[in-house]
């Protein structure tokens, strides 16, 4: 059966310059699209792609992933924030790598795009009050 | 023309006092004039709302049953110890207080995700915490182990005192060095990457009072979400920085000890925070009212972030090393642009404080004392000013076990 899933991978700064992605795309009958990639302050790689093909191949694939050390979630992870918690500060905003928390210049408020983020979760550290949270 | 504190305490009784915010008043007195403004104008509400290490809450606890002394003790509120060197039933948490299991930066960048602020937060959102002390037990205190639960209705007194809050002027920090690194002032990205500031600028309190003249000892504060008091001088207070032609300070200059009743406060204005490889620390709420007793008072609220400057201080070297050397000196104005330019370099800023947070608090106050439940006060006395001769001192560290007394004679100390 034929499936269509998004991920996250976080590439540890020791994976950065390993053909990984080549590999993957050779050995493994996958078809992917990369949505989003970036690196983070840390020297991380964040790629957010979508994996099509069979499940045994997906399944192999996500396995190969695993196995070379680079994290996989599924985008369905969602990242929210807690509006109570939240000082709008703006720390956030220099973190964010896809500009879903942006600062509103007249207002000065912090806002959360959720359409726009990745779920990269690099936020989640950054933030002092520790506003933005995981959900599952 | 020259107002009092009672006139003005009328006006707001009878409902009548004219009060707009520090960041309204800018508007207002170039529009209108100094002279018109100074008129119209009874109050100027300022705020500040950021991180501020030097804070805590001093609690008493009712008498356990044997009693207990907690004097000489060691004490845990959720595992993050007090200080418990006074009577028997006191103690003081502090904001950046962590449990002992912390790995603190063991794995680096530690992250911190529970201290001090965070127990003041939780018991005032209404929450239990567990309170477990041991003692050594005397004739009058008998007990040596309590463990209880405990919430912010069950103690007699709480109350939030910090000793260092409300900086008049704050750095600008940057990273240099080619790593990244974790400070008080969040992650700094290395090569200038990114630089950080914490002041509310036009909106802090005492840049708009910036040589003291009516925020002093008994000046009533909005604290916390509560009403508090300044106490004295803040550590670390230093009226002698650089100054700029109108009074504003270029460096940290004052700052403020300020103390309430943590039962009214709230934890929308008092915020636990953990900062990633630096340690807890809690974001505290202030705002004050300045009385515009006279056009000088006025002249000095209408400052404006364009002409408060910041040192931008690099925080790999300079600040670890205390060396004296910035790279130079930028505006709030430049700050909020959201990027600034260093060694010809475009560099993105973010702010640790809340400006929106502030703005909130300045008008909050600014209702209260529309609404006639806050009443000015007069200082008890002064902060001190330049005139004080007070300094800033570094320590100058004596090599331990010998001590130099001031008679000149070295004897050496019992280990
Ligand atoms: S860092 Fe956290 S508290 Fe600050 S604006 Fe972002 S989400 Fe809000
Ligand atoms: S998880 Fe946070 S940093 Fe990552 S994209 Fe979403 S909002 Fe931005």
């Amino acid at each position: 059966m034929a499936i269509s899933i998004k991920v996250v991978l976080h590439f540890p700064r020791h994976l950065m310059n390993q053909p990984i992605i080549y590999h993957l795309a050779r050995h493994y009958d996958v078809e992917f699209n990369i949505l989003k990639a970036s690196i983070t302050p840390q020297e991380e790689g964040v790629l957010v792609m979508e994996l099509k093909g069979e499940q045994k191949d997906y399944e192999g694939g996500i396995k190969y992933l695993t196995d070379s050390g680079v994290e996989v979630h599924p985008l369905s992870r969602n990242v929210a924030r807690d509006e109570d918690k939240c000082t709008h500060c703006g720390v956030c905003v220099a973190v964010c790598p896809v500009g879903a928390l942006i600062l509103d210049p007249a207002t000065r408020r912090v806002d959360f795009c959720e359409s726009k983020c990745i779920a990269c979760e690099l936020c989640i550290k950054a933030c002092p009050p520790r506003a933005m949270k995981v959900c599952l | 023309m020259l107002k009092t504190i009672v006139e003005i305490n009328e006006r707001i009784q009878k409902g009548e006092a004219v009060v707009v915010t520090a960041e309204e008043v800018i508007d207002i007195a170039e529009k209108n004039g100094i002279t018109r403004a100074t008129q119209e104008i009874d109050v100027v509400t300022t705020a500040t709302f950021g991180p501020m290490c030097s804070s805590g809450a001093y609690f008493n606890i009712g008498q356990a049953k044997p009693r207990i002394k907690f004097g000489g003790s060691t004490i845990y509120l959720n595992d993050v110890p007090a200080y418990a060197g006074w009577a028997a039933a006191d103690l003081y948490l502090g904001a950046t207080a962590i449990p002992d299991h912390d790995p603190r930066n063991k794995v680096y960048p530690g992250e911190f995700i529970y201290g001090g602020g965070h127990v003041i937060e939780d018991l005032l959102e209404g929450k239990d915490v567990r309170l477990v002390a041991s003692a050594y037990g005397t004739d009058c205190y008998p007990k040596r182990k309590l463990e209880t639960w405990v919430n912010l209705d069950d103690f007699n007194q709480a109350v939030l005192f910090n000793v260092r809050n409300a900086s008049q002027n704050y750095n600008v920090a940057v990273n240099s060095s080619n790593r990244i690194i974790y400070t008080y002032m969040g992650m700094l990205k290395p090569n200038l990457g990114n630089a950080t500031y914490s002041s509310a600028g036009q909106l802090s309190p005492l840049l708009n009072d910036p040589y003291y003249k009516t925020i002093g000892i008994g000046t009533r504060i909005f604290l916390g979400g509560g009403i508090g008091y300044v106490t004295w001088q803040g550590t670390q207070h230093n009226p002698d920085v650089l100054r700029s032609e109108d009074g504003v300070p270029r460096g940290c200059g004052g700052t403020l000890a300020v103390i309430g009743d943590l039962k009214q406060m709230s934890s929308r204005w008092l915020r636990g925070t953990s900062f990633l490889g630096y340690g807890c620390n809690m974001m505290v709420g202030i705002g004050i009212p300045i009385p515009i007793l006279s056009e000088e008072m006025l002249r000095y609220t209408m400052v404006k972030d364009a002409d408060i400057v910041a040192p931008v201080v690099d925080y790999s070297d300079a600040y670890p090393q205390r060396k004296s050397d910035i790279l130079g000196e930028v505006s709030y104005a430049e700050l909020k642009s959201g990027k600034i330019v260093l060694r010809e370099k475009e560099v993105p800023t973010a702010s640790l404080s809340s400006y929106y947070k502030a703005v909130e608090i300045a008008h909050t106050l600014k209702r209260w004392i529309q609404k006639g439940e806050f009443l000015l006060t007069e200082p008890v006395a002064p902060l001190p000013g330049i005139e004080s001769g007070i300094i800033l001192k570094p320590l100058e560290e004596r090599p331990a076990g010998v001590s130099i007394a001031k008679n000149g004679s070295i004897y050496r100390r019992r280990e």
